[in-house]
């Protein structure tokens, strides 16, 4: 885990999902946030390999709607900033 | 002879449970639309054939693992009261996300029926369910339903009756670490759920003494399992495998179960809110709208139970007179407590009345979490959250309402924030508008003559 961790952080293809733009999927690649955050993220299904859609952003461009699993999740960008995703 | 069963019912918050509930034990009880609305965990009875239920509905949460005092009450009820039997209410339109609730409570007990609520807008929505399937999948009954409706009732409580013998635990995850987990549960009689979460070491003593496993060899047990653990290169990351295990699960049934005949749009009140010059002019006109229905609509009841009240203090203060009370212990009585009743019920009941069913309305309509999410924005630039908006809005029908609304607030320092101000907002009861101050002004002279 802590391989794929600093993989993720020297990968220059991996993005952080607050870069997303509408309409944009890609899939989770790590959490780097908070534990409490990071439980509930997990909880709500967002795993390694889980698909996630930018779906519209609010009028000051943060926070920024995301489908994840049939569900729809408001993120804000600083911890949107801190997902990290491979686009498709 | 009457039979008598404890149910408990669980579920993701606005899955409709609380109108399940409501449509089971025919209580009235308040059903909100945004997370964790149910203050107290409410109870109410229900009769079926010659059994009697005690149905206990329980906070909303998503998950078993505790992370605020709501989840932990549920949880709680669930883990250490053993209920007869447990109903978890489904969102039959994004079933997967339930699931995970649902595998976890599983993994507690066998004594469970999944209550799949909102069949009609899953139906809507282009989604069909098999539900044989899925009760096969998880070895517990499944029941469509149609809560609003009090569609599928009678046949939840016939499935909680019919599974609240069972014993025969449940498998629903697997995870690597099986073999020790079944060491544990084996050993000490334990639940999937329990031995997973001593592994975890999540354990709180409250827990560890009520199912008396304080005993040293569960202590020495538990760790000898993590050192076990440790050795495979599990242990570092034992939650995320539990929770990656569990996800990855109620995919699989999803995808087994839930044939999607189309794909998820941003439905019509999106796309006109996420346009800024729309959106914003139309959310502050319905606040306006309602702000002033509320207003302008409570100014007849308010009159007539002013009317009403401040008439009776002239009869009052005779038959204090007649009674030969003191005139110092009357007019405490009379002009003291007795008005300050009278123009809080004329002033603040029908502004009340008013307003918070056309917020429900609103709510109602899901416009509530979209206002939160665009003033978002605003918000946070004042180290606060949008979701504020709302126990504002709400702030301005009662302080008191607006200040329990709080609790959708996840972080305690927002929270905080959102509590100390609330009392800014001026509530209807403060809005003074002229006539009522002249209304005031005219009893008092009135008063005073005597």
């Amino acid at each position: 885990m802590s391989a794929a961790i600093s993989a993720s952080r020297c990968d220059p293809a991996a993005q952080s999902l607050s870069a997303l733009t509408v309409g944009q999927s890609a899939r989770i690649q790590s959490l780097q946030v908070d534990e409490a955050l990071r439980r509930r993220l997990q909880e709500l299904g967002l795993i390694p390999g889980t698909h996630i859609r930018c779906l519209f952003r609010s009028y000051s461009g943060d926070p920024c709607a995301f489908l994840v699993r049939g569900t729809v999740l408001a993120l804000r960008r600083c911890d949107s900033d801190r997902i990290h995703i491979q686009t498709e | 002879m009457n039979r008598h069963l404890t149910v408990a019912l669980m579920g993701n918050p606005n899955v409709g449970k609380s109108t399940i509930f409501n449509a089971l034990t025919n209580l009235r009880q308040h059903t909100g639309n945004w997370a964790g609305k149910t203050v107290t965990i409410a109870c109410g009875t229900a009769t079926l054939e010659q059994t009697e239920f005690t149905l206990v509905d329980l906070p909303g949460t998503y998950s078993l693992i505790a992370d605020s005092s709501d989840e932990a009450a549920a949880r709680d009820f669930v883990t250490l009261a053993a209920p007869d039997a447990v109903i978890i209410c489904c969102d039959a339109t994004c079933l997967e996300r339930n699931l995970f609730l649902v595998l976890q409570v599983l993994e507690v007990t066998p004594r469970a029926v999944v209550a799949l609520n909102l069949m009609d807008e899953a139906e809507q929505r282009g989604l069909y369910i098999d539900t044989d399937r899925l009760s096969r999948r998880l070895g517990v009954p499944v029941v469509p339903c149609i809560a609003r409706d009090a569609v599928g009732m009678p046949e939840l409580l016939h499935a909680a009756e019919s599974v609240c013998e069972r014993t025969q635990q449940l498998y629903p995850v697997h995870y690597l670490a099986d073999s020790v987990i079944e060491e544990l549960t084996e050993q000490f009689h334990l639940t999937r759920f329990h031995a997973l979460r001593a592994l975890e070491d999540d354990l709180s003593e409250e827990f560890l003494s009520a199912r008396s496993l304080t005993r040293p060899d569960f202590v020495r047990a538990v760790r000898h399992c993590r050192s076990e653990l440790n050795a495979a290169g599990l242990l570092s990351r034992l939650s995320d495998h539990l929770v990656s295990s569990t996800v990855l699960q109620a995919e699989q049934i999803a995808s087994e179960c839930v044939t999607e005949s189309r794909p998820h749009t941003v439905s019509r009140l999106d796309q006109l809110l996420s346009r800024r010059a729309i959106g914003i002019p139309l959310m502050l006109l319905l606040l306006f709208g309602i702000l002033w229905l509320t207003i302008a609509g409570a100014n007849v009841p308010s009159q007539l139970l002013s009317d009403l009240l401040f008439g009776l203090e002239q009869p009052l203060w005779d038959a204090l007179m007649l009674l030969h009370i003191p005139s110092v212990l009357a007019e405490a009585l009379v002009f003291g407590a007795w008005r300050v009743l009278a123009t809080v019920v004329s002033v603040m009941l029908p502004p009340m009345a008013i307003f918070f069913p056309l917020f429900t309305l609103l709510e109602d309509a899901g416009l509530l979490p979209r206002v939160a999410f665009q003033m978002d924005g605003c918000f946070r630039r004042a180290g606060t959250c949008g979701k504020q908006a709302l126990c504002m809005m709400m702030g301005l029908g009662c302080n008191a309402v607006g200040v329990t609304g709080c609790r959708i607030i996840r972080s305690p320092r927002e929270k905080r924030i959102a509590i100390l101000t609330n009392s800014f907002m001026p509530c209807n009861g403060r809005f003074a508008p002229p006539h009522k101050g002249k209304l005031y002004g005219a009893q008092q002279h009135h008063s005073w003559q005597h």
